[in-house]
């Protein structure tokens, strides 16, 4: 069966669709993401979706969604490279991913998540990094 | 059957003086056409009235045999709409050949009344068609050239400038309607990607007013260059359309609001870690203030 492969950067996972999205390979995704970010302990999931040139409710929800389950599972979720075509009928079909952290492109995002996560891992070990 | 389309045909030359010289008299535009373009002009169309194919009646302006002469008044009143004539005068400029005909019918056959009549009613007829079918063409060219206009204009309203490297700057200027906004979107985010500027400011300085269809589109656009990854600063606010917007409940609570360019400008360098100073002259005596931003 078809899959979308899911890559392991340290503690980022990198998520690249180069197919056209459906129904199915969209859950899939969402299926082996989740668990894939409970396997390695991910802080950072990033989603590159620069190929992707057809985007209906169903993709756009399911985007949302794995958003959402990564932040349940502690993992900062990022969407780079959304063309144009694809954000405007996003919007047009009036889903605006609120809780979706977009980027231009890959570096970018990347920047992103690094930042965010340095910062996270700083707060979370308290005053013990300053001496 | 009229026996009037013989009779113009036997008198060409006797119509069309009389006709020029109604047509002279009426309103005339020397400004936009000369006499002889004029004169040249009705030859040809009475060339196309009375060289109809035989079997061709004054009664049935639909038939084929007055194709040419319905061609050659669509292209005369195409080409007076882009001159500049009024509809009138373009409508009158076929209408004048109407005292000619009832010239000519009167002196035909003008010791029968009835006959007569039938003459003249039919020559009249024709040439109100005429010129009904006149001002059709005549509209049909404005529309054209309204459409035109429109079209470039609407090219021309929506250029996406570079500000600096990375920052974009879409300044808005006439009221946004729904084509319009599909425009101005896909400018900028095509701008966006090609210079892959992840700040983005819509100057609205130029927006005469804002009502709720307006801030939805820049919503929207604004939405959408947020699912690029740019961010979108809103800026050109005028006092009163800051009171409408609140007046009309609409939330722009999301959105990066400056009320000039320059604010909006300032910001976009801060978020993209850069500074501007002002370089301390050499020979200067005081301290240059130096200004970060």
């Amino acid at each position: 069966m078809e899959r979308i492969p899911i890559l392991r950067m340290g503690s980022y996972l990198l998520v690249t669709i180069q197919v056209d999205m459906h129904d199915r390979l969209a859950l899939t995704l969402q299926d082996d993401l989740t668990n894939r970010i409970c396997e390695l302990n991910a802080k950072g999931v990033l989603i590159d979706i620069s190929s992707l040139e057809i985007v209906d409710s169903f993709i756009g929800r399911t985007l949302a969604n794995i958003a959402s389950m990564a932040k349940v599972l502690d993992a900062e979720t990022v969407v780079v490279g959304m063309q144009p075509a694809v954000a405007i009928t996003l919007v047009e079909l009036g889903m605006s991913l609120p809780g979706i952290r977009t980027a231009l492109n890959v570096e970018s995002g990347m920047e992103y998540l690094r930042e965010t996560v340095a910062n996270h891992g700083a707060s979370d070990d308290g005053d013990g990094t300053e001496d | 059957m009229s026996k009037l389309l013989g009779a113009i045909q036997e008198n060409r030359e006797l119509v069309l003086e009389d006709w020029l010289r109604r047509l002279k008299a009426a309103v005339r535009r020397q400004d936009l056409v000369n006499d002889r373009e004029l004169e040249f002009q009705i030859a040809e169309l009475l060339s196309a009235i009375t060289d109809v194919p035989a079997g061709t009646t004054f009664e049935d302006l639909t038939g084929a045999g007055w194709e040419p002469l319905k061609q050659l008044l669509a292209a005369l009143s195409i080409s007076r709409a882009n001159l500049g004539f009024t509809p009138s005068e373009t409508a009158l400029f076929v209408l004048s050949l109407k005292p000619s005909l009832f010239t000519l019918a009167r002196k035909n056959w003008g010791k029968d009344a009835a006959e007569l009549f039938a003459e003249i009613s039919v020559a009249d007829d024709f040439v109100d068609k005429l010129a009904l079918h006149t001002t059709d063409s005549y509209i049909h060219g404005r529309d054209q050239v309204i459409a035109r206009q429109q079209e470039e204009m609407l090219e021309l309203s929506t250029p996406v400038v570079t500000l600096w490297d990375g920052i974009v700057a879409l300044p808005l200027i006439g009221t946004l309607d729904s084509a319009r906004t599909q425009v101005v979107m896909e400018s900028l985010l095509q701008a966006i990607v090609q210079t892959n500027s992840r700040i983005a400011i819509i100057d609205i300085t130029g927006v005469p007013t804002v009502d709720t269809l307006v801030a939805q589109h820049l919503l929207k656009t604004i939405t959408a260059a947020r699912l690029m990854g740019a961010e979108c600063i809103l800026s050109g606010i005028r006092p009163q359309i800051a009171q409408t917007i609140v007046h009309l409940g609409i939330n722009l609570e999301d959105v990066i609001t400056k009320s000039k360019l320059s604010d909006a400008f300032r910001m976009a360098l801060e978020r993209s870690g850069r500074k501007v100073v002002r370089v301390e002259k050499s020979n200067g005596t005081g301290v240059a203030p130096t200004r970060s931003v």
